[in-house]
């Protein structure tokens, strides 16, 4: 617990010696749900697509900065040191998903302030469960960026994985097409993926009919993201070739 | 195996994909010495400290520290590492780098204080990593391996890239490490630092040329400097192996131009 928390202030110092990341961090996706809400002025669209815009950022903006923070730390050499001394790979792993989700927990509420009081988004359900979703989609975004760090060996190749694994995620998400509309595989591969419960959850919780099939869209994300900390923790090896 | 020592491998071989990185190593270290391990860039020695340390995946040997094997859980307090790599977090301030990985070791904040002071940092103590000189940077590195008094201290090339003075001055500070009783190993590609150890570990091609004080370098080869030194027992080492089918013409001018080279 110590370790974990150590960890967690480190990587918070980390980013706060880096003001121009935190400002974008927070500032860009309050600025893409206003231009969002721009372009869909007097038509009903954007209250269908705001919501999604509040699940991505966290999952797309953590799933990058996890990704190359924990490849700046194999690359340094900076793991190897750690796992050279007494720290558990899970008290690693948790000491940056706690700090990134803090982040991400902070992004969520600016942005959501952002849409329902400049953009006039109505969230008629839970403004707490909605802030737990994102917290999920963080660590989703973390999960994955730890499992993507392992298979990439420079920052030219693991800013790659981004469009590779939240492109199709995004475009099967249902966000451009419902997922009813789409061709049959493609709909039942839509259904599995993390990112469209996220945003099924999302709209539940802004269209206030929240019931059992959102429990069951966030146990899916948790699964997701039990799966991806477990593989991406098997590639933190102490022992390396 | 000898009591005394504080690293015994035994038989050690490390291959990396079909290259045989470290060749049927076997020797012994004792604590209260500076131990250089010298070789030119590519034979082996990160490898063989890694393997010291519990990071090296190896294939055959065994390599024991303290009567532990290496990598072991109870190591983990009593092992200082620093790798080639400074290994540092370049956006964290000189206190805030070791200060962690000082809580991660579970040492008290005065521990922080006196590695700082130790490697001649104070002055730089709330500056960014990203903003020191290499050297600089290099000695945060050291100052993390030194937290909390490791029984063994192993540095990877500790003084690459700095000036004459400064690597004087760390030289020194190794041999007061030393004193105290601890087992350090410091590697080098620098054949003149071998007069600086009170025992050289001589690597080549991944092989054990020579284990032995640098007084019996100098009088077993009957040259003037641990330079020629070292080609005279490349030299002998190769006329009593012809079985070594493979010649190497590139690797003395490569040794040769990696040692001028001591940047």
């Amino acid at each position: 617990m110590r370790r974990t928390l150590a960890t967690t202030g480190r990587v918070l110092n980390q980013v706060r010696h880096d003001p121009r990341t935190i400002a974008l961090m927070l500032v860009v996706p309050s600025l893409l749900i206003g231009l969002i809400a721009w372009i869909f002025t007097d038509t009903p669209a954007f209250q269908r697509i705001g919501p999604s815009m509040i699940a991505l950022f966290p999952f797309v903006v953590m799933f990058l900065v996890t990704s190359i923070a924990t490849l700046r730390e194999r690359r340094s050499g900076t793991l190897e040191r750690l796992l050279s001394m007494p720290l558990a790979k899970g008290e690693f792993i948790f000491g940056y998903a706690v700090a990134f989700t803090m982040i991400a927990i902070v992004q969520t509420i600016i942005a959501s302030s952002f849409a329902v009081w400049v953009c006039g988004l109505e969230i008629s359900g839970s403004f707490w469960l909605m802030f737990a979703v994102a917290a999920l989609d963080a660590l989703l975004g973390i999960s994955l960026g730890l499992m993507a760090s392992a298979f990439a060996r420079t920052e030219f190749q693991v800013v790659q994985f981004m469009p590779a694994l939240v492109i199709p995620q995004f475009l099967l998400a249902g966000i451009i097409l419902p997922r009813e509309q789409l061709p049959g595989v493609l709909e039942s591969i839509g259904d599995w993926l993390p990112l469209s419960h996220a945003i099924d959850t999302l709209s539940d919780v802004a269209a206030g009919t929240t019931d059992s099939d959102t429990a069951f869209s966030m146990l899916v994300i948790v699964a997701w993201i039990v799966v991806a900390l477990l593989v991406g923790s098997l590639t933190l090896r102490r022992r390396t070739a | 195996m000898n009591k005394s020592a504080c690293i015994d491998v035994q038989e050690l071989n490390v291959k990396r994909g079909k290259n045989l990185v470290l060749d049927q190593l076997s020797f012994q270290l004792e604590a209260g010495k500076i131990i250089g391990l010298l070789g030119p860039s590519g034979s082996g020695k990160s490898t063989l400290l890694r393997s010291i340390v519990g990071n090296q995946i190896i294939t055959s040997g065994t390599v024991t520290v303290l009567g532990l094997p290496s990598g072991s859980k109870a190591l983990r307090h009593k092992v200082g590492y620093m790798t080639q790599a400074a290994s540092v977090y370049d956006d964290l301030t000189v206190t805030q780098n070791v200060a962690y990985f000082a809580k991660i070791l579970g040492l008290p904040d005065e521990e922080v204080n006196r590695v700082i002071q130790g490697t001649d940092l104070s002055e730089q103590a709330s500056s960014l990593v990203i903003d020191l000189s290499g050297g600089q940077r290099n000695r945060v590195s050291l100052a993390i391996a030194l937290l909390g008094s490791p029984e063994i201290v192993i540095l990877d090339e500790p003084t690459v890239g700095l000036d004459p003075v400064l690597r004087a001055d760390l030289w020194g500070l190794f041999a007061r490490l030393a004193a105290t009783g601890l087992c350090l190993v410091v590697s080098s590609h620098v054949m003149d630092e071998a007069m600086r150890c009170d025992q050289i570990l001589l690597l080549r091609e991944g092989k054990i040329l020579a284990q032995l004080t640098p007084y019996e370098l100098m009088e077993r080869t009957g040259a003037t400097d641990p330079e020629t030194a070292f080609l005279k027992l490349i030299d002998t080492g190769a006329s009593n192996s012809h079985d070594n089918a493979t010649p190497d013409p590139d690797s003395a001018p490569r040794h040769r131009a990696s040692a001028d080279g001591s940047k």
